[in-house]
Parts: C-alpha cells; sequence; structure tokens
C-alpha cells in the first residue's frame, strides 16, 4: 500500500469529500494560499476557489460561530483553528451555541460542523500553541471529539466526522502531520466510524491504553518490552465521544494489567476517565494490578526543550510504567 | 408610506399579543406556577414586531432573551411559546429550553439566546448559507445594547462586511445593561457609530415608533440583499427590571414614569385612530382576540404534559448521516 504523511490523509479526505459534496466549505485563518499553518490545505484553494476555501481574519468566536449558523442551515463547514489553544477563544459559541444547540431547541436541527485543531507539545511552541484540550470539550454533551494517530486513521475519521449530524472536535496532532503511513489509494474509499476503538498491537501481560501522538510512543516501548519478554496490548481509543467502553474494558480484561498514557495534565486529563471506566465495570474484578495513569505534569508546557520533552510521558517512563506493573 | 389594513391590524395585533405575554407570565410568575425565569420586552414591542414585519417568511432571525416581540412577529405559535415557558413537553423545546431558547426552525427562527451577544455569529453563518446556496433572503441578528461591547459584536460585523453577508445587525438599545446604563459602559451617544469601524451604514431609529422601523427595515432588507450588511439600532426603553429578581434602584420612578408616556403601542393606537384607520371599537376587537389568544395558550400549557425523564438524551445527538439529508425551510433537520 502507498504511504503518505498524517497532514496529506487529512487534505485527502477534505478534498475527496468536497468533490463529492458542494456543501462542504473549509473556513479557517490563512487555509487559503498559503495553504493553513501547517501546510494541511496546501492546493485546496487552487482546486476549489475562494468560495469554498475560505480566509476568515483573526477571529476564532465568529469563525466558529458562523461555522454554527451554516451547519445550522445547509452547509457542512470545516473549520480549522489555527492551534487547538486558540479554542479558548472560540469556546462560547463551540459549547453554548454549538454543543447544546440541538438539546436546547428541542430536536428541532443539528449542527453538523467539523472543528479541526492540531494540539500538542514538541515543537518548541511554548505555553500558548502547545496544549492537549481534549478533556475540556470531552465535558461538553452534544460534541463528539476524535483525536486521530495515523494517517489512515485520520483520513477515515475525518470523512465520517464531515458526515457527523453533530459538532465534532477534531484535534490534529501537530507532531504526527510529517509521519508517514500506509493509506489505501484515493480510489478505495473507507470510513471509520466514530466511536470505535482500535487494538494497534496485540498483546496479552498488561494494556496501554492511549491515545493521539503517544500512541506510537506506546508501540515504541511496548516493542522494547516484547524484546525482553513482555507482551503488550496497545489500544487506540481514537474517538473519545462517544468512547468505546467496550473495546476499553475488554483489554482490561484481558490482560488485567492497565496504565492510561495520555499527553494532557494529569490531574482531570480525559485518562482520569478511562481508569473509571475500567473500574467501574466488570474488569474491576480481573485486575492483578492497581491501574497506572501516566499523564503530563501538572505544569504549562515550557520553552525550553529539555524542560518540554520531560513533562509529558517519555517512552523509558511508559517502559517503567509498564514493568511497574507486573 | 400607506400600509394595508391587514398590515396595520398585523402590527397592533401582535405588539398587543406580546404584551399581553408577558403581563400574563409576570402573573404566573407572582402566583408561583413558574420555576426559573424570563426577561420581558415590555415597552419595546415595536422593535421585533416592527422588524418582522417587514420580513419574508424565509428570511431568518436569531433572537435575544428579550425576544418574545421578535418571536410572535416572526410568526411564532403564542401557545407553543407559553408551554415552553411553563416547562411543557409541547413547548417549542419540549420543556427543555424556556424562554431564553425558544426556537422555530419552520418560520425561520434559528433560535433565542441566552448569552448577550451569542446569537451574533450564528445569525451571519445562516446568512453564509443564504448567500451561498443564492437564497434570496437576509438574516436579522436581533441584540441589545450591552451586546455591542462583546468581542462577538465586532467580530462578527467585520467578518459579515468583509463577506458582504446578507444580514441586518439589530440593535435594541434599551438603555440598560442590566442595571448599568450605556453611559457608564461605553462612550459614545449613539451605538449606530460602531458600524463605521467595520465600513457598514449604520441607522440609529426610534423603536418605539412601529411604522418608523417596519419602513426602516423594509428599506434596509433591500440594501442587504443588495450590498450586504448594514447596522440598525433602534432606540427604545426597558419598563420592568431586567429580569423578575431585579428590584431596580439603578433608576427613578421618574425615569420610568417619562417613558412610558411614550408607550409605543399607546402611540401607534393614537395614530390609528386619528388617521381613521381603525375605529375604537375594531381596536377593541384586536385587543380582546389577543386575550383570547393568550388565555388559549395558558389553557393549553397548563393541560400539557410534562417531558419524562427517560428521553433526556433523545436531543443530545443527531442521529444517522448527513449524507442524503437535504435543508427544509433553509435548515437541517
Amino acid at each position: 500500500m502507498r504511504e503518505i504523511t498524517y497532514a496529506e490523509a487529512i487534505k485527502e479526505a477534505m478534498c475527496e469529500e468536497m468533490r463529492k459534496d458542494e456543501r462542504i466549505i473549509l473556513l479557517g485563518e490563512d487555509v487559503g494560499v498559503y495553504g493553513g499553518a501547517f501546510g494541511v490545505s496546501r492546493g485546496m484553494f487552487e482546486e476549489f476557489g475562494g468560495r469554498r476555501v475560505r480566509d476568515t481574519p483573526i477571529s476564532e468566536l465568529a469563525i466558529t460561530g458562523c461555522a454554527v449558523g451554516a451547519a445550522m442551515t445547509g452547509l457542512l463547514p470545516i473549520v480549522e483553528i489555527m492551534f487547538s489553544d486558540f479554542i479558548t477563544l472560540a469556546m462560547e459559541q463551540l459549547i453554548n451555541q454549538g454543543a447544546k444547540n440541538r438539546f436546547q431547541f428541542g430536536g428541532q436541527g443539528c449542527v453538523p460542523m467539523v472543528l479541526r485543531a492540531p494540539g500538542g507539545s514538541g515543537t518548541g511552541a511554548a505555553e500558548q500553541h502547545s496544549q492537549s484540550l481534549e478533556a475540556w470539550v470531552s465535558n461538553a454533551p452534544g460534541l463528539k471529539v476524535v483525536i486521530p494517530s495515523t494517517p489512515y486513521d485520520a483520513k477515515g475519521l475525518l470523512k465520517s466526522a464531515i458526515y457527523d449530524p453533530n459538532p465534532v472536535v477534531f484535534l490534529e496532532q501537530k507532531l504526527l502531520y510529517r509521519t508517514k503511513g500506509p493509506v489505501p489509494e484515493p480510489s478505495e474509499d473507507y470510513l471509520i466510524p466514530l466511536g470505535k476503538a482500535d487494538v494497534k498491537r496485540e498483546g496479552k501481560d498488561a494494556s496501554l491504553i492511549t491515545y493521539g501522538r503517544m500512541v506510537p510512543r506506546c508501540l515504541k516501548a511496548a516493542e522494547v518490552l516484547a524484546g525482553q519478554g513482555i507482551d503488550v496490548e496497545v489500544l487506540d481509543i481514537r474517538t473519545l465521544v462517544p468512547l468505546d467502553r467496550e473495546a476499553v474494558i475488554q483489554s482490561a480484561k484481558k490482560t488485567g494489567r492497565v496504565a492510561v498514557v495520555y499527553e494532557a495534565c494529569q490531574t482531570g486529563g480525559f485518562g482520569a476517565e478511562i481508569v473509571g471506566v475500567i473500574a467501574s465495570s466488570e474488569a474491576f474484578f480481573y485486575l492483578d494490578a492497581p491501574i497506572k495513569r501516566l499523564g503530563g505534569l501538572d505544569v504549562p508546557i515550557p520553552y525550553n526543550p529539555h524542560l518540554e520533552a520531560q513533562v509529558v510521558p517519555s517512552e523509558e517512563e511508559i517502559i517503567a510504567c509498564v514493568k511497574s506493573l507486573l | 408610506m400607506k400600509l394595508s389594513q391587514d398590515k396595520y391590524g398585523e402590527l397592533y395585533l401582535k405588539m398587543v399579543q406580546t404584551r399581553t405575554f408577558e403581563e400574563t407570565a409576570a402573573r404566573l410568575f407572582v402566583e408561583g406556577k413558574v420555576h426559573g425565569t424570563a426577561h420581558f420586552c415590555i415597552g419595546e414591542e415595536a422593535t421585533g414586531v416592527g422588524v418582522c414585519a417587514a420580513l419574508e417568511k424565509e428570511d431568518m432571525i436569531a433572537q435575544t432573551h428579550r425576544g418574545h416581540n421578535q418571536a410572535i412577529g416572526k410568526g411564532m405559535d403564542i401557545k407553543r411559546m407559553m408551554a415552553e415557558f411553563l416547562g411543557k413537553e409541547t413547548g417549542y423545546c419540549k420543556g427543555k429550553g424556556g424562554c431564553m431558547h425558544i426556537a422555530d426552525f419552520s418560520v425561520g427562527s434559528l433560535g433565542a439566546n441566552g448569552v448577550v451577544a451569542g446569537g451574533i455569529p450564528v445569525a451571519a453563518g445562516a446568512a453564509l448559507s443564504q448567500q451561498y446556496f443564492g437564497r434570496n433572503n437576509i438574516t436579522v441578528s436581533f441584540f441589545g445594547d450591552g451586546a455591542t461591547n462583546e468581542g462577538a459584536f465586532h467580530e462578527t460585523l467585520n467578518l459579515a462586511s468583509v463577506w458582504k453577508l446578507p444580514v441586518l445587525f439589530v440593535c435594541t438599545n434599551n438603555l440598560y445593561g442590566m442595571s448599568t446604563h450605556i453611559n457608564k459602559s461605553m462612550n459614545i451617544a449613539d451605538i449606530s457609530l460602531r458600524a463605521s469601524s467595520y465600513g457598514i451604514k449604520g441607522l440609529s431609529v426610534d423603536g418605539n415608533d412601529v411604522l418608523a422601523v417596519y419602513e426602516e427595515t423594509l428599506a434596509a432588507r433591500e440594501e442587504v440583499l443588495k450590498h450586504g450588511p448594514l447596522f440598525m439600532v433602534l432606540n427604545t426603553y426597558r419598563w420592568m427590571g431586567h429580569s423578575k429578581s431585579d428590584s431596580q434602584v439603578y433608576r427613578t420612578k421618574e425615569e420610568v414614569a417619562a417613558w412610558k408616556e411614550k408607550c409605543p403601542i399607546k402611540r401607534y393606537r393614537e395614530f390609528l385612530l386619528k388617521e381613521k384607520i381603525f375605529t375604537p371599537e375594531q381596536l377593541e376587537g384586536y385587543d380582546r382576540q389577543a386575550a383570547a389568544d393568550i388565555q388559549e395558550a395558558v389553557d393549553f400549557a397548563n393541560a400539557s404534559p410534562e417531558l419524562s425523564i427517560e428521553r433526556i438524551f433523545d436531543d443530545v445527538y443527531a442521529q444517522g448521516d448527513i449524507r442524503e439529508q437535504k435543508p427544509k425551510n433553509g435548515f437541517v433537520l
């Protein structure tokens, strides 16, 4: 199978569906001729023109709210927020106007929009451009939340997100944009349903349950551990909302030893929710060790590269964490 | 401008319906029959009614939390409004939204809003759809004077201007953001000046003159369709407190009394009689109709069931796939 990057996969998903469905538009800061801050939409302006690929003023609140209103009335907008940190500027429209829309109006309509935003640390972009804010948007009923870890998943999940009748927050990972992976040719269309986790590596001794950028890191750790005779399963939950509880519970029951790994600040992070699902299910009776939670330190992301690297879970820490379970 | 008898009558009836609806709602509060809150637009009836009378059915509006005049103006069903106010399943939001979230997609209402300025970007988005699909319609974004101090107002006026969206921004200036007079919250007396920052024309209109509001909106609608957004400030006054818990310590009884003299309904009624458009008997007929409509709405609401908790998850998420769905009334259903 051919290999393309995570960024290319996202662009392919948008382009292929925009060719099929006139209702889909892309709007955001510098998504036009510039091609987006991370180059994801490069070439789209040339193909679809300014009517469908719309550069906006630097107004995250208005862009997001405009997408809500457009989605209510017939368009399928994809909003690119340049850094996921800037959803802080868009939260009122995303949560109060978007997420609650259908519920508060008694089910009259829906808001089929996607808000794409890259998150995560590791680029030296410091405190205001490096956060992992998935827990914030996972606590707002009405939103769906997706974090893909591979080009294949990114493409298939984004296509599902575009046609989902609900607002979907699609959190991309900056450090994965340039990573390559196998993706079928455009002629072989596929979708990945929201709400389905994926076992990225089968194992029997322990489970690493994770998402986003920590998936490749957990896979590397599992590789190292395999060399030491420890057979680790890596479960990529892919969609935080809706969460594939069954897959989480099954993996925990299967191995009896679980570490939940995520980059965001540990306290109140989404990993706590995964731990909660396991602890309050029948999987609890299968556990042979307390569930470990390995999140980022409870600090903002610092600029200095040595410091930055040490505030989120490292491969070594993941390995040590698994060993502590055995 | 000479209007048809029907139009003159519609403006009068809808203003009286709005006032009667709210006076009745206020009484239900006093009687302890309502849980929650409401924000009354008594004294401001001419704004929402006058604007909506100038719109086409397929035009859209985004209302405010103080928007019973806007809702009735756009043709919403008073029975379902009252049922929502009383939290009943037959209400517009099945009792889940209350007065602050009344919406009726079938008449082009994008919904009332509990957040000051919250509906402004949403209205611009609806206008983007209208422009994109070549619908010959506009969206009216209603908001109050307080909203013009929110970022959403400034960001959206700018965006709408850049994209020439068919949106009419309507500010109901009732002089107070809750308790704070506009002379303490902005350093300009004429709010319409704010439009100039965005290359948009600003208008300032007597919001207690329903005919002026109607005529200005008719003209504005044409201009918005041709050239893009316009900003219209309707100057009026809120007779009641901000919400039911407001004891109004921030203004004098004399000030309120002076504005009550400028009552938009009384003024319009005097005009209709003076110009011999209607007889006193005909106007009393409208008054009786409004009273009967509201009583019918209260009876309907009282007789309606409440939503069962078993159905609480029904509308959190929409089901299915949007691929094959086509908009109805301009809305995705």
